[in-house]
């Protein structure tokens, strides 16, 4: 079950060309950019894990400084999560202003919908990832079966 | 350019003499007057009566939304007169237009009850249009000093607050409005609501006229849409809503609905204009306390803000409901079913984000306004729009708005679901176009061909609607435009 969360989760996944054209934007406008990484893809989930710290006065030029830091994140969490982020902080804003994923595990298990009867016909509903069934680290399987962290 | 018929000054002792005198010669009109930071500043479009000198006509326009009677009172003696009267500091005709006069009138701060919208429109609108000296006025703008702006709680939300809730940024939101308006009943209107979040979309909405009928009662409604809200937000790990509408027939039940709604975990309402500025504004106070994002549809707004002699311009409607407080606001589609000349939508669009406006007549804002950071108002387009117009929705309407496709998700030849992910669909491309760097205006129908050859759902969208265009002569057109000039 594909997540679509962030910018552009309903066209085919990203080149690293067309990733790269994103950022171009982004720094175009001045904006800093962060990498961020999860196994937890609850939509609720305000916090993925920061991949180092936000990359702040970045000149147009320097597209590949946040590629790199990108493919190193991959890399290291193959089976995770991982948006790219562009962050405005001008007054008014103060705001994410792009965030798409670049990459996302081999199989996503996707979400039960929990339904709790309140009363009459009222149900309290909640969403539970199946990956979360697993501790942190080893929620996704990799293209092989095997667990990967 | 103002008018220089100023009335001869009067002798102090006639100014008391019982008996009408002109509103001129009682200080509402007052060319010298330099309106104050602090004044609220009208611009009203006015139409004087054939015989009727346009300088008195704006003065009686003064006079009676301030303190003014038709004929001279003692009692005026009792009170600092001067101070809370009303003056017309500026009367010029309008170029092209016989007998239409642009008249500014300042009104002191002291007029005002401090966070009130029912007080501010009863107070400037409240009495001035039925006068028989005028043919037709219309409210054409409002500058709100900062000092006044500062009393009103804003927006519950406003539209950086929105996208961080939902965790959904960098592109316009979607929605669609349920149809058939009316009819469904409350399981059948869910599953209009599930395929359609599932299928792609942020948000459905309920129409402004369902409210609590026979053939479907608001609790059966809330509680089928909940569930369909909930199916869909498990099947995309998205968080969804489905504006609950809550407007009912007294404020009590309105909020009944929606404690109904927040209990059952819904996190946006809607309301119609047409319950009334008190209404909405304490829905305003209500959402803020609950952390319930809130839309309201302009419903009627159409009987007094569209034509260009009279009524009320939709800028001063949308600047009454940014400080009132509501997180959403239809404003217009330029290329959609309903009235809206592209220059006015702009306007509209500035005054509803930008944090200081300034004045631009082409525009139809006729004042800089400063809105001392309250938080924006998230535009909604919505009528007559469908995906083969994405790009013209883009570069019109820019990327905080939300576009709500009502038959152009549901009327689409596969399916409720294909109608919603076409509109996604179209909505990514055209963003990922536009930040390449591509001229996505001109080039908008190719950015879609390539798009939907990897999406049966928008070829399907594009092949059905593409020669749909609503092009008709605008009511409601600005005065000044811009002259092209050619080097």
């Amino acid at each position: 079950m594909r997540i679509t969360q962030g910018t552009f989760s309903f066209l085919p996944d990203l080149t690293d060309e067309q990733i790269a054209a994103q950022v171009r934007y982004a720094l175009d406008h001045g904006w800093a950019m962060s990498v961020e990484f999860t196994d937890d893809p609850h939509p609720r989930n305000a916090y993925w894990d920061m991949w180092g710290l936000p990359m702040f006065d970045l000149p147009p030029d320097e597209v590949s400084l946040v590629m790199r830091e990108m493919r190193a994140c991959r890399e290291a969490h193959p089976q995770h999560y991982i948006k790219v982020i562009a962050y405005d902080a001008s007054y008014g804003r103060q705001t994410t202003a792009l965030s798409f994923i670049v990459n996302r595990p081999d199989h996503e298990p996707g979400f039960r919908l929990e339904r709790t009867d309140a009363h009459d016909r009222v149900m309290r509903y909640s969403l539970h990832p199946y990956a979360a069934d697993r501790p942190v680290g080893s929620r996704y399987m990799n293209g092989n079966g095997n667990q990967a962290a | 350019m103002a008018l220089t018929t100023a009335p001869p000054p009067v002798n102090k002792k006639d100014r008391w003499a019982s008996g009408v005198t002109p509103y001129a010669e009682m200080g509402y009109y007052d060319a010298d007057y330099v309106p104050k930071d602090t004044d609220v500043l009208a611009a009203f479009r006015i139409t004087p009566q054939p015989g009727v000198d346009a300088v008195e006509a704006a003065a009686a326009v003064a006079g009676e939304s301030s303190t003014a009677t038709w004929t001279v009172v003692w009692t005026d003696r009792l009170t600092a007169h001067e101070h809370y009267q009303a003056k017309a500091y500026d009367v010029a005709p309008v170029p092209g237009r016989e007998g239409e006069y642009i008249a500014k009138i300042a009104y002191d701060l002291d007029l005002f009850e401090e966070g009130s919208i029912a007080n501010m429109t009863s107070s400037i609108i409240g009495n001035v249009f039925g006068f028989k000296a005028l043919r037709a006025l219309r409210l054409e703008d409002l500058r709100i000093p900062m000092q006044y702006v500062k009393t009103f709680q804003g927006p519950p939300h406003g539209i950086v607050m929105e996208r961080e809730y939902l965790d959904k940024f960098g592109r316009p939101l979607l929605g669609a409005t349920i149809k058939p308006k009316l009819g469904l009943s409350a399981k059948n209107y869910g599953r209009v609501v599930f395929e359609a979040l599932r299928g792609g979309l942020d948000f459905t909405k309920d129409d402004e006229n369902i409210n609590s009928q026979p053939f479907m009662r608001w609790r059966d409604r809330y509680l089928h849409a909940i569930e369909g809200v909930n199916r869909a937000s498990a099947a995309t790990g998205e968080i969804k809503g489905h504006y609950m509408n809550v407007t009912a027939a007294t404020m009590e039940d309105m909020y009944e609905r929606a404690e109904f709604a927040r209990d059952i975990g819904s996190v946006i309402i809607m309301m119609d204009l047409t319950v009334g500025y008190t209404a909405m504004q304490s829905m305003s106070k209500w959402a803020r306390r609950n952390g319930m994002i809130l839309h309201l549809h302009r419903a009627g707004h159409g009987t007094y803000t569209r034509q260009k002699t009279h009524g009320v311009s939709f800028r001063v409607i949308a600047k009454w409901c940014r400080l009132l407080g509501v997180d959403h606001i239809h404003a217009g589609t330029v290329v959609g079913k309903l009235e809206g000349d592209p220059s006015m939508i702009e306007g509209y669009y500035d005054t509803l984000r930008l944090d200081h406006v300034p004045e631009n007549l082409q525009n139809g804002i006729f004042f800089d306004q400063d809105w001392a950071s309250l938080p924006a108002v998230m535009p909604v387009a919505s009528g007559g729009i469908h995906a083969g117009q994405m790009h013209q929705l883009l570069r019109y309407l820019g990327e905080d708005v939300i576009l709500q496709f009502g038959g152009g998700t549901i009327g689409h030849p596969m399916g409720v679901g294909a109608g919603a992910t076409a509109n996604r669909v179209a909505v990514e491309a055209m963003i990922q176009a536009r930040n390449e760097g591509r001229d996505f205006f001109q080039e908008g129908p190719d950015i879609l061909e390539k798009a939907a050859k990897g999406c049966p759902e928008l070829n399907a969208a594009l092949q059905v609607w593409k020669d749909v265009t609503f092009d008709f002569q605008s009511t409601d057109t600005p005065d000044y435009v811009v002259t092209p000039t050619f080097s």
